[in-house]
């Protein structure tokens, strides 16, 4: 009990007192995890209208593949694409391995299938009068896409939350593609699961603490922008 | 600054960064055993050498296995790591260009206080393993392939024991995990001298045997073979390598201690 009350108190300390090293770990997680999401979302967006609103063969298997996807393992995510990157693979020439590119490679697959699906089911909840009407009015295609977005926003929010939950807090992904490099690469769950095999539980306590607030913070922002979280009347 | 705005661009831009990192130095990748790191050695001799060589080092650190498997694939420049036999096949099959032994410590092997095997300050680490082996006592092996667990495994076929059953753990995972999960357990492990140094102010256990020549745990740095790999910085390596053998190196490598206890003993070949 003392060992944790201790380990605590410490990793307070070291969160206000600026540890460089401490905010550079942060710093990263964060980078990376917000550009693997820009770089999904809007891919996720359209496959998902796509599948929700045009009627082509296959489309009830790829919605099926989408579900399923979302429990890949992150470790599989990330052997596949420490396979394809190693030098010894097919892209190893790009030399992407052991660097910010590749981990947010590797975080863009793994947040894909999950933003597809919840925003498949967001766009499958939305009226398709939405589409028509603005069309008959005259809008094109891309900006009757805007509309019906901006339509089931509450929807893909939730969506891009859940998301980016998923890959702020991985580790197997991160520390197959990324190395876990002091300064570099090191991540958040990455720098936690390498502090707790030293027993250095301070600062690994100090960094759940971050990731805790953070979820915190984005499930607050999910609670505000879903309005007063109510059905339209 | 400019490195931010490049990652935030992300594919495109790998070009941009190669081109905005021209005069920066040179980057080398360098895979490493955890008991190195874990014992805070880098934190040490790293700036040195990277001031001296004008070099940035990329550590990534994992078990010896890994290691020298990422040097299979190219992924890293050189390695660092300590498992003599392994090392030797890897430079044979053309992956290394050569085996350079810059440094060793020893194993030891820590138990609970209690010793119910009984081994406490035995001469010879095959007697120890067998009375841990006969008492059937709790024993954790890394189990990851690391040179840790291959000098396990060494020590045990010398003793002639094949470890199996409910009292020999095989956990997978990095030495300091290890010796956590060995406190827990109460049970024996091989352990680096190192890291022992290191965790052994937080750990239950206590050193019940070191000494001889069959504990003694060399450390070897190879450069990856530029024939097979042509974009490896070699001549960076190189640089490296030779860097170990310098008198600086050997004073920093033999001035580094942990409680008072020098951790590492520097080879001059």
């Amino acid at each position: 009990m003392d060992s944790l009350t201790a380990a605590t108190a410490e990793s307070f300390r070291l969160l206000f007192s600026g540890d460089a090293a401490l905010w550079v770990i942060i710093f990263t997680s964060f980078s990376v995890s917000v550009k693997a999401i820009l770089i999904a979302a809007p891919f996720a967006f359209l496959v998902a209208f796509m599948m929700a609103h045009l009627r082509y063969p296959g489309r009830r298997v790829m919605i099926a593949g989408f579900s399923a996807l979302q429990s890949i393992p992150a470790v599989v995510v990330g052997l596949t694409v420490y396979l394809v990157f190693s030098r010894s693979g097919p892209l190893g020439d790009l030399k992407l391995l052991f660097t910010h590119t590749s981990m947010v490679i590797g975080q863009t697959l793994l947040s894909l299938p999950l933003l597809v699906a919840l925003s498949h089911a967001a766009f499958q909840a939305a009226d398709r009068r939405v589409w028509e009407t603005s069309i008959t009015l005259g809008a094109t295609p891309s900006r009757a896409f805007m509309t019906l977005v901006h339509e089931v926003r509450f929807g893909l929010t939730a969506a891009l939350i859940a998301g980016f939950g998923r890959i702020i807090a991985e580790v197997g992904c991160s520390m197959m593609v990324g190395g876990n490099i002091l300064g570099y690469t090191r991540n958040i769950p990455t720098a936690i699961a390498l502090e707790t095999t030293k027993g250095e539980f301070a600062q690994a306590i100090a960094l759940g603490m971050v990731l805790l607030t953070m979820a915190l913070i984005l499930n607050g922002l999910l609670a505000f922008f879903q309005g007063r979280g109510v059905m339209t009347s | 600054m400019k490195r931010y705005f490049a990652n935030l661009l992300c594919l495109p831009v790998v070009l941009f960064t190669a081109l905005a990192s021209a005069g920066e130095p040179a980057l080398l990748r360098m895979a490493t055993t955890t008991s190195t790191e874990n014992s805070g050695l880098f934190n040490v001799i790293q700036p040195v050498f990277e001031q001296l060589l004008d070099i940035r080092v990329h550590v990534i650190a994992v078990g010896t296995g890994k290691a020298l498997e990422l040097g299979r694939r190219g992924d890293v420049d050189v390695v660092l790591v300590h498992a003599k036999a392994a090392e030797e096949a890897f430079v044979n099959a053309g992956y290394g260009v050569a085996r350079h032994e810059i440094m060793y410590n020893d194993f030891v092997i820590v138990g609970p206080p209690g010793d119910p095997a009984g081994v406490r300050g035995m001469q010879g680490a095959g007697k120890a393993l067998a009375g841990i082996a006969a008492t059937s006592s709790t024993f954790v092996s890394r189990g990851d392939d690391s040179g840790t667990h291959k000098k396990e495994n060494t020590l045990w076929q010398q003793a002639n024991i094949r470890p199996a059953g409910g009292w020999y753990r095989q956990v997978g995972q990095g030495m300091g995990k290890t010796l956590q999960i060995a406190g827990e357990l109460a049970g024996y492990t091989l352990v680096d001298r190192g890291t022992w140094l290191a965790y052994r102010a937080n750990s239950p256990l206590q050193l019940l045997v070191s000494g001889g020549e069959e504990l003694l745990n060399p450390y070897g740095i190879i450069a990856v073979s530029p024939q097979r790999f042509p974009d490896i910085n070699f001549a960076a390596v190189q640089r490296l390598i030779d860097w170990f053998a310098s008198p600086e190196a050997h004073a920093l490598i033999a001035g580094y201690k942990v409680d008072g206890e020098q951790l590492f003993y520097p080879v001059a070949e």
